[in-house]
């Protein structure tokens, strides 16, 4: 009985969380990953750092949009696929709802001074919500005192917000490069031993 | 209709990889070329909405497009095909990520991944905040035209999350209501 109580309350939770940052998430996937790491992992404590990049890197290399991908692996962590669906719903419904609102009053919508202030001025807190969260992912990084970890967060910024080069590519190019990182290291070992 | 609809959203959702802007064409083939369901015009204006408003750009769309064409039952036709793929596809992945993550190895190979992550995020960043202070994408910046009222709000905003740990939602929704206020009064 207690367990089942615990489950629903973390359900609940998820429930909670997910809809509320959906709801204020403007401005692309990488947005709600960052409110994300912020609920999960700075407040809730639920998922360590590392978990959440990955849970990321997942996300954006899958088809569908970002924030359902994210919540589809985030809510089966939390649990299965129950925990699935309940934030894949949170995520959808917000969404949903302002839509459906504002496809009935489109025209008013569009044409209200005051709602497109709003949303523009509401950039600039984004704006800051994502640099705080990418200072102490940067910090992280250079905190494993690794050349190729900081060197590849360099090179891999420089090429996507400079050059433009495509998420996708970014993502496989640090794949392969950690899986011939991880070749390098078993032959390492074999020598040792 | 309807089950037209859900086929085509169903190919937009499986098909659009790496976020909304990728499924922005894959809509637009759909709904304007393929089904004739909307004009350009009004599917210009619809990525504005979707762009304006919280939530997942394809969602927003689905949304839009579902509930104009066949009311609420439309809307949710076209969102359930949207997601459908995305969460059968991270469902699978995610059993496999949970059930291999502790291996040392593939502890290797995601540690190169990650750095890369954090810079993608890092990058999306200052597009937004790009966006946020001079209302235009990187190339076509402006110095001398910085918004003023959003650099304060963009600034007061990192101050307090950093100096109090202040709420995030707290500080966009603030953001937004002083932002507001202080335009209409200057």
């Amino acid at each position: 009985m207690k367990k089942e109580g615990k489950k629903n309350a973390i359900l609940w939770q998820l429930f909670k969380a997910t809809f509320t940052l959906s709801a204020f998430t403007f401005g692309g996937g990488f947005v709600i990953v960052s409110l994300m790491k912020k609920k999960f992992v700075e407040e809730l404590g639920w998922l360590d750092e590392e978990e959440m990049l990955d849970i990321t890197a997942i996300a954006q290399s899958s088809p569908g949009p970002i924030p359902i991908n994210a919540s589809v692996i985030l809510g089966y962590r939390m649990s299965g696929i129950v925990g699935a669906l309940v934030a894949v719903i949170g995520t959808a419904l917000p969404p949903m709802f302002i839509i459906s609102l504002i496809a009935v009053f489109y025209t008013q919508f569009r044409e209200n001074a005051i709602i497109a202030t709003a949303l523009q001025v509401m950039r600039a807190g984004v704006a800051a919500v994502i640099f705080d969260v990418v200072i102490n992912l940067a910090k992280n990084v250079c905190k494993t005192k690794r050349m190729l970890y900081i060197g590849l967060m360099i090179i891999a910024f420089i090429a996507t917000y400079i050059f433009g080069v495509s998420a996708m590519l970014v993502i496989l190019t640090c794949l392969a490069i950690g899986i011939i990182d991880l070749f390098i290291d078993l032959r390492k070992k074999e020598v040792d031993v | 209709m309807i089950f037209k609809l859900f086929l085509s959203f169903l190919q937009v959702g499986l098909f659009s990889v790496g976020g909304g802007y990728a499924a922005i064409p894959l809509i637009q083939y759909q709904i304007v070329e393929v089904h004739k369901l909307m004009t350009l015009a009004e599917f210009t204006d619809l990525i504005t909405i979707a762009e304006m408003t919280p939530g997942p750009i394809s969602i927003n769309s689905a949304t839009f497009v579902g509930t104009r064409l066949a009311g609420i039952p439309g809307a949710i036709i076209c969102t359930l095909g949207c997601i459908l793929p995305a969460f059968c596809i991270c469902l699978t992945l995610a059993y496999f990520y949970y059930k291999y993550r502790k291996f040392s190895g593939v502890q290797i190979v995601l540690s190169a991944l990650r750095p890369a992550v954090v810079a993608l995020i890092a990058s999306a960043a200052l597009s937004i905040l790009c966006l946020a202070l001079f209302g235009v994408n990187e190339s076509s910046i402006v110095l001398s035209e910085i918004r003023w009222i959003e650099l304060g709000l963009f600034a007061g905003g990192l101050y307090l999350l950093r100096r109090y740990k202040v709420n995030a939602i707290a500080i966009i929704f603030g953001s937004g209501v002083i932002g507001t206020i202080l335009y209409a009064f200057i």
